[in-house]
């Protein structure tokens, strides 16, 4: 199914869960979902006959620089050979998006991964723990207005 | 009483004395690592045993934390991000760099002259021979076979050599940009490369011979660290990790990127040979074929290789439309993704790399959960992981 069929699908479904459909974006169209929505939409994304999205590929955060954090998720269907792009934003104040871990086990250390380096909170994580970091690290590497720490437990940080 | 997973046999988690009397059995932690030879790098494993039993393992991450996304995020250009690339995945920098640069040149549009995508394949393939040559050999004495890594590690070095002559770097090569290669092949390169093939061969069959068919091997790794293959697409493992679950499943094949679609070759699968499908024999062997089918893919590139300039193509100024990509390219552990956002400048905004060791890794407590620990060693041996990469 092409981009613009599984919006409608899901449109059709959720409604007001589907914010927003970008169909021209450069290389890949996406779709903007309300990032407390996230796992009822994962769950019918998988699930349905027609779409089968069985792969999470890759999920990232980013740091927009406007004060919002965003999650993207690239899907993939084993068994239909489709593909799909969702984004989630938050705001930097209070940035809590539904985790996904229960529909795709991959999302478990991507999303602790990006909560590790961009703070974003994902709500109902069975194990949201720092993984790159080490666990006491202060702050969210990956944000844009992150500031390198001047020590370190005690010990002054090179350059 | 604790149904052991792998070897499908019960053992009494809680025995009992002569006198019938319960004995009482506690959980010990036992840490795997940082610095264990089997763990391939710094990677520490938390082992909750009981007794013999493995009841869970939780993996720890991030020795090797350099935040290589933050660095690409700092360069003055596009280019600039390559040598990081070959610092993730430090046994495979070629395939590192080689889905770098289609990300990049896909969000470009630019399509780059035939001869850098014939010789990109072959540098890609050779790559992978190499790696699968390191992933094996050490696998062999990760469950105590000394002379088949030896013996993996003699053959890699004839395929540094070709890439020394190349580019000049043993292991980290810098040497597929956006848009072409660094330098063209050197004078004698075909004739070397060739000769390789030739050699190579019957060194597959030695390998078997010495190492896949022997009895210790095959009792050590079938039936041990059974992934099956809805849990390894649930998990996002790719690569021999999910092939050996029987996936017939290759980026190559299936997602042809580059001109991966002009060859022959074979996607190998696990089959269950000696054990189940999906254990690690299986994972161990997807490998060794693996590297027939890359000589093949070889044979056929250096047959077919077209003359041309390797620079042409090179853009000056590298200035992607605003927009992103998610690009994924199959290297010699699975499923390497780029997710490159651009803003319009001349650096990329944020640079994401979905590295599949990282993957592959997190199902490591679904599949040894109930093993014995001197089984633990051959399951993560058998994920063969770069810590570069997990940690990146």
């Amino acid at each position: 199914m092409t981009p613009q069929e599984i919006h409608d699908g899901l449109k059709a479904r959720f409604g007001d869960a589907i914010l927003d459909f970008k169909a021209d974006a450069v290389t890949e169209p996406w779709i903007r979902i309300a990032p407390d929505r996230m796992k009822e939409v994962g769950l019918f994304l998988r699930d349905t006959p027609e779409l089968q999205f069985d792969y999470l590929m890759c999920l990232s955060g980013i740091d927009n620089n406007d004060g919002t954090l965003g999650t993207v998720y690239h899907l993939y269907s084993l068994v239909k050979k489709h593909r799909l792009v969702l984004k989630a934003t938050v705001t930097k104040d209070n940035p809590q998006t539904q985790s996904v871990e229960s529909v795709w086990k991959a999302a478990n250390w991507h999303e602790r991964e990006s909560f590790d380096l961009l703070g974003i909170i994902y709500t109902d994580h069975p194990d949201l723990r720092r993984i790159l970091c080490p666990y006491d690290w202060e702050g969210h590497p990956l944000r844009k207005d992150y500031k390198l720490p001047e020590f370190y437990n005690g010990m002054k940080v090179p350059y | 009483m604790i149904e052991t997973a792998a070897r499908g046999t019960t053992v009494t988690a809680s025995p009992t004395t002569s006198s019938g009397r319960a004995l009482r059995t506690e959980e010990m932690v036992l840490n795997m690592g940082p610095q264990h030879p089997s763990t391939h790098g710094v990677l520490r494993l938390e082992l909750v045993v009981d007794g013999e039993i493995i009841v869970d393992v939780i993996p720890h991450i991030g020795y090797l934390h350099r935040c290589f996304e933050k660095h690409a995020e700092h360069m003055t250009n596009y280019q600039q991000v390559i040598p990081y690339c070959d610092r993730m995945d430090y046994v495979a920098s070629m395939s590192m760099d080689f889905g770098y640069a289609l990300a990049v040149e896909k969000l470009l549009g630019i399509r780059v002259p035939e001869r850098v995508e014939y010789i990109r394949i072959i540098m890609a393939e050779f790559q992978r021979i190499a790696s699968h040559l390191i992933a094996l050999g050490t696998y062999g004495l990760d469950v105590g076979a000394f002379t088949p890594f030896l013996f993996c590690f003699r053959d890699r070095e004839r395929i540094l050599d070709l890439f020394e002559m190349t580019c000049g770097a043993r292991l980290l090569y810098n040497y597929m940009w956006v848009g072409g290669l660094s330098h063209d092949l050197p004078p004698g390169f075909v004739e070397k490369a060739q000769d390789f093939c030739q050699y190579f061969k019957p060194k597959i069959k030695e390998l078997n011979d010495l190492l896949s068919y022997n009895e210790i091997f095959i009792k050590r790794t079938a039936n041990v660290g059974v992934l099956p293959a809805d849990v390894a697409i649930n998990f996002g493992c790719s690569g021999p990790m999910l092939r050996g679950s029987g996936v017939n499943w290759d980026l190559r094949r299936n997602e042809p990127y580059a001109v991966y679609d002009r060859f022959d070759f074979e996607v190998q699968v696990g089959r269950g040979e000696v054990g189940t499908v999906g254990d690690c024999w299986d994972r161990y062997i997807v490998r060794v074929r693996e590297m027939e089918q890359s000589l093949r893919i070889i044979e056929q590139a250096i047959a077919q290789l077209p003359e041309g300039d390797v620079h042409s193509a090179i853009p000056k100024r590298i200035r992607p439309p605003v927009g992103e990509v998610y690009f994924r390219t199959e290297t010699p552990r699975g499923e390497l993704g780029y997710y490159i956002v651009s803003d319009g400048s001349t650096t990329p905004y944020r640079v994401k790399a979905r590295s599949p060791a990282f993957c592959n890794l997190s199902v490591i407590a679904e599949i040894s959960r109930g093993a014995m620990i001197a089984d633990m060693v051959a399951i993560a041996g058998s994920i063969d992981i770069v810590l570069g990469e997990v940690d990146r």
